[in-house]
C-alpha cells in the first residue's frame, strides 16, 4: 500500500466536476483507493457519492491511499490531479 | 364546488385553461415490506433490473435535455448517471436485500435517505442543494421497481394542466408542449431549475404555490395564469368567461404578432430600429432567431458561470460563446460581461454577504478585483469573435476609471492571444451598459471613448428612483415612466449621437410595446428583449408613425409626473392600435 497526501487548492472546493475527475481517474486503476480527511474520515475514491461527501474545501488536507498491483502510478496520477487544481485557476 | 385562488410565482408567462392531472414525483409515503430468505436472489435481480433501466432512462434524458435545454443544463442530469453507477449506492442497497432481508424497494428508501441526509447537513448550500439529485435518481428506481404506477411524462397525450408538489429538473425537459399545456407547483422559486426551462420551453407556469393544492382531483377544471402568478381551481361560470375573454385576446394578438417576427421593425414614415433578443444560453439563441431577432443585444454570461459548479474554465466558454455566433451568423451578438452579484449569487465564489448588496461588491467591480477570472473570460470572447460579429460590454461601469482600466484589460489579453497565435477580431468593438445615473449624467464624457452603449433600464431606474424592485410595498414607485428616467435617456441619446455612437437598449422597458413610441423618438438604434416580445415589439413599431412619435415625446418631456405622461402615452398607443 502507498499514502500520499495532498493540499486542495482549488477555490471552489470539491464539488461535482472534480468529484467526477477524481472518481474517473481513480477507476482507470485497478487498485482499490481510499480517500482520508485531517479528521480521519474515509471514503472509497471510486465513489463520486463518497468524495463530493467528505466535505473537503479550499485547503483541506487530502489522504490517498492505493492499494494493489499499479498502486504507485495510481498514487501518483491521484496527487498531480490534486496539485493541478483539477485544471481549474 | 367553490373557486379557490392561489397565488404562486409566474415564471413563465402565458394563460391556460384545462383539465388538472396530478402529478407525485416517484412513489411516497409507502410502506415496504420485508422479503424471506429464499427470496433474496430475486430481489437482487429485481434491483439490477430497476437500476440498468434507470440508467437507459436517464441516458435518454441527457440526450432530450441536451436538445430541449442545451448541454450546458444537461449537466445537472449526466451527474445523476454516475450516482446511479456509484459503487457506494446501488450495492449498498445489495446488502440490505443480502443481509436485512429488505425488499429491493425498501432497500432503494432506505440509502436514498441516507445519502440525502449527509448532503442536507452539509455546510455548503450548493452541496444541500444536491439531496435532490440523490431523491431524483432514487425515485426513478423506485418508479422502475413498482412498474408503471407513475405517469410518464413524456408519454401523456391528451392536454392537460400539470399539477405537482415539485419537478425536477429531469421532469420538466420531458413535458411535451403539445399536451402539457401549463404546470402549476408547490415548490420553486424563481431562479430554480424548472423556472428557467419552463421558460425556454415556452410553458406557462406558476410555481411556489404554498398552499391549497390538496383540493385538485384529477380531471378538475383549472386556470394557470403565468402572467399573474396566478392558479384557479374550479373557477366559477364569471371567471371562466373572462379569462376564455383574456385567452381569446391573448391568442388573436399572438396570432395578429406572428406574422411579423420575419419582418423589420420599420415606423409607417420609413423609421427603422433594430431588434435584439436578451438571452443566456445557446438553446435562447435558437428560439430567438425563430421569434424574429436581428441580433443578440445582450448576452448574460452569467447563466454560464451559474449552471456550473465551479468557475467555467476558458475552453468551456469559449464553446458556449462560439455556438452562440454560429447560430446567429452575421448578426451581431453583445456580450456582457459577468454581472454577478447584486440579487445573482455564485455560491463557490463565496461573496460575503452584504447590508446592500446592488450597490456593492458586483459585476465590473468584482471583475477589475478578481482579474485572473475576468481574463478567463475575455480570452474566451475574443477568441470567439473570430466566429462572427461580437461586441463586448461591461457591466454597472459608474465611472470613467472603470471603464479605462476594464478597456486596459482588453487590449492586453488580446497582446496576449496575439503572441501565442490564436486568430481574433481585432477591431471588436467594446462597450458598456448604462444602468447607474452617474454614467447617464456624465454620457458625453463616455461617448467619447466607448464605442457603443447600452441602456439596462432595470437598474437605472432602480438607482434613480432609488427603489428596490424587489419590495412589493413601495414597487408603485419603480416605474420606467418616471419623467427623470425619460430625461436621462434623452441626455445619453443625445450624447451618444453627437459622438457618432451607436446606442442600444437591454432592459424591462425596450419590451414594453407602449414605451415603444417614446423610444421610437428618443432615437435608440436597437432595442434588445427577451424574446418572447420580439413580435410584439415589432408589430407596435409597425403600427406607427415617426413623426406623431416625436410629437408625442416632446409633449411628455415637459410632464413632471410618470402618471400624466402614462396617461398620454395610453391614450397614444389606444389611438394607434397597442
Amino acid at each position: 500500500m502507498i499514502v500520499v497526501e495532498g493540499i486542495l487548492q482549488n477555490k471552489t472546493g470539491f464539488h461535482i466536476r472534480p468529484a467526477q475527475l477524481f472518481m474517473e481517474k481513480a477507476n482507470e486503476f485497478k487498485a482499490g483507493i481510499r480517500v482520508k480527511n485531517a479528521e480521519g474520515m474515509e471514503a472509497d475514491g471510486k465513489s463520486i457519492l463518497g468524495l463530493m461527501t467528505m466535505g473537503f474545501e479550499y485547503g483541506s488536507k487530502i489522504i490517498i491511499e492505493a492499494d494493489g498491483d499499479d498502486e504507485e502510478p495510481a498514487a501518483k496520477a491521484l496527487l498531480d490531479l490534486v496539485n493541478s487544481k483539477f485544471g481549474e485557476e | 364546488m367553490a373557486e379557490i385562488r392561489l397565488s404562486g410565482i409566474g415564471v413563465s408567462e402565458g394563460i391556460r385553461m384545462g383539465k388538472a392531472i396530478r402529478y407525485a414525483h416517484g412513489v411516497q409515503n409507502q410502506q415496504f415490506a420485508d422479503i424471506a430468505e429464499a427470496g433474496v436472489a430475486q430481489e437482487l435481480k429485481r434491483l439490477a433490473e430497476a437500476k440498468e433501466k434507470s440508467i437507459q432512462e436517464t441516458e435518454k434524458l441527457i440526450e432530450q435535455a441536451q436538445q430541449t435545454v442545451g448541454t450546458e443544463k444537461a449537466g445537472v442530469i449526466a451527474a445523476q448517471k454516475s450516482i446511479l453507477l456509484d459503487p457506494t449506492f446501488c450495492p449498498e442497497m445489495e446488502k440490505l436485500i443480502t443481509k436485512k432481508l429488505f425488499s429491493a424497494e425498501k432497500a432503494v428508501e432506505q440509502i436514498v435517505k441516507q445519502v440525502a441526509a449527509i448532503f442536507e447537513n452539509m455546510p455548503n448550500e450548493y452541496m444541500r442543494e444536491r439531496a435532490a439529485d440523490v431523491k431524483d435518481v432514487g425515485s426513478r428506481l423506485l418508479a422502475a421497481l413498482t412498474g408503471a404506477k407513475d405517469i410518464n411524462l413524456a408519454d401523456i397525450r391528451e392536454e392537460v394542466i400539470l399539477i405537482a408538489d415539485d419537478l425536477a429538473p429531469t421532469d420538466t425537459v420531458q413535458l411535451n408542449k403539445k399536451y402539457v399545456l401549463a404546470f402549476a407547483t408547490q415548490k420553486g422559486g424563481k431562479t430554480s431549475h424548472t423556472a428557467i426551462f419552463s421558460k425556454t420551453l415556452g410553458i406557462p407556469a406558476v410555481i411556489g404555490i404554498a398552499t391549497g393544492f390538496d383540493q385538485v382531483r384529477d380531471g378538475d377544471t383549472v386556470i394557470v395564469d403565468g402572467t399573474g402568478g396566478i392558479c384557479i381551481i374550479h373557477p366559477s361560470e364569471a371567471t371562466i368567461r373572462s379569462y376564455s375573454e383574456k385567452m381569446a385576446k391573448e391568442s388573436k394578438a399572438e396570432s395578429a404578432w406572428q406574422a411579423y417576427a420575419a419582418q423589420e421593425a420599420v415606423t409607417q414614415d420609413g423609421h427603422r430600429v433594430e431588434i435584439g433578443a436578451n438571452i443566456g444560453t445557446v438553446a435562447d439563441a435558437r428560439y430567438a432567431v425563430e421569434q424574429g431577432a436581428e441580433g443578440i443585444g445582450l448576452l448574460r454570461t452569467e447563466l454560464i458561470y451559474m449552471s456550473e459548479a465551479s468557475l467555467p474554465d476558458e475552453e468551456t466558454q469559449f464553446n458556449v460563446y462560439k455556438d452562440i455566433v454560429r447560430v446567429m451568423g452575421d448578426k451581431p451578438v453583445i456580450i456582457r460581461t459577468l454581472d454577478i452579484g447584486g440579487d445573482k449569487e455564485l455560491p463557490y465564489l463565496k461573496i460575503p454577504k452584504e447590508m446592500n448588496p446592488f450597490l456593492g461588491y458586483r459585476a465590473i467591480r468584482l471583475c477589475l478585483d478578481q482579474k485572473p477570472l475576468f481574463v478567463t473570460q475575455l480570452r474566451a470572447i475574443l477568441r470567439a469573435s473570430a466566429y462572427g460579429r461580437i461586441r463586448i460590454m461591461f457591466p454597472m461601469i459608474s465611472g470613467i476609471e472603470e471603464w479605462r482600466s476594464a478597456r486596459a484589460i482588453v487590449e492586453e489579453v488580446k497582446g496576449q492571444l496575439r503572441a501565442e497565435g490564436h486568430v481574433f477580431d481585432e477591431t471588436i468593438e467594446v462597450g458598456i451598459m448604462v444602468e447607474v445615473p452617474s454614467v447617464a449624467v456624465m454620457a458625453a464624457q463616455f461617448a467619447r471613448e466607448v464605442d457603443f452603449f447600452s441602456i439596462g433600464t432595470n437598474d437605472l431606474v432602480q438607482y434613480t428612483l432609488a427603489v428596490d424592485r424587489m419590495n412589493e410595498k413601495i414597487d408603485y414607485l419603480y416605474d420606467h415612466f418616471n419623467p427623470s428616467i425619460l430625461t436621462l435617456l434623452h441626455t445619453v441619446v443625445q450624447a451618444a449621437h453627437a459622438a457618432g455612437k451607436f446606442v442600444g437598449m437591454c432592459g424591462g422597458m425596450a419590451g414594453d410595446p407602449k414605451a415603444v413610441p417614446l423610444l421610437l423618438a428618443l432615437g435608440l438604434d436597437e432595442l434588445s428583449m427577451s424574446a418572447t416580445a420580439i413580435r410584439k415589439v415589432k408589430h407596435a413599431v409597425s403600427q406607427m408613425e415617426l413623426k406623431q412619435c416625436n410629437a408625442l415625446l416632446e409633449a411628455v418631456l415637459k410632464m413632471s409626473t410618470a402618471q400624466d405622461i402614462r396617461l398620454k402615452v395610453d391614450a397614444f398607443c389606444a389611438e394607434n392600435g397597442i
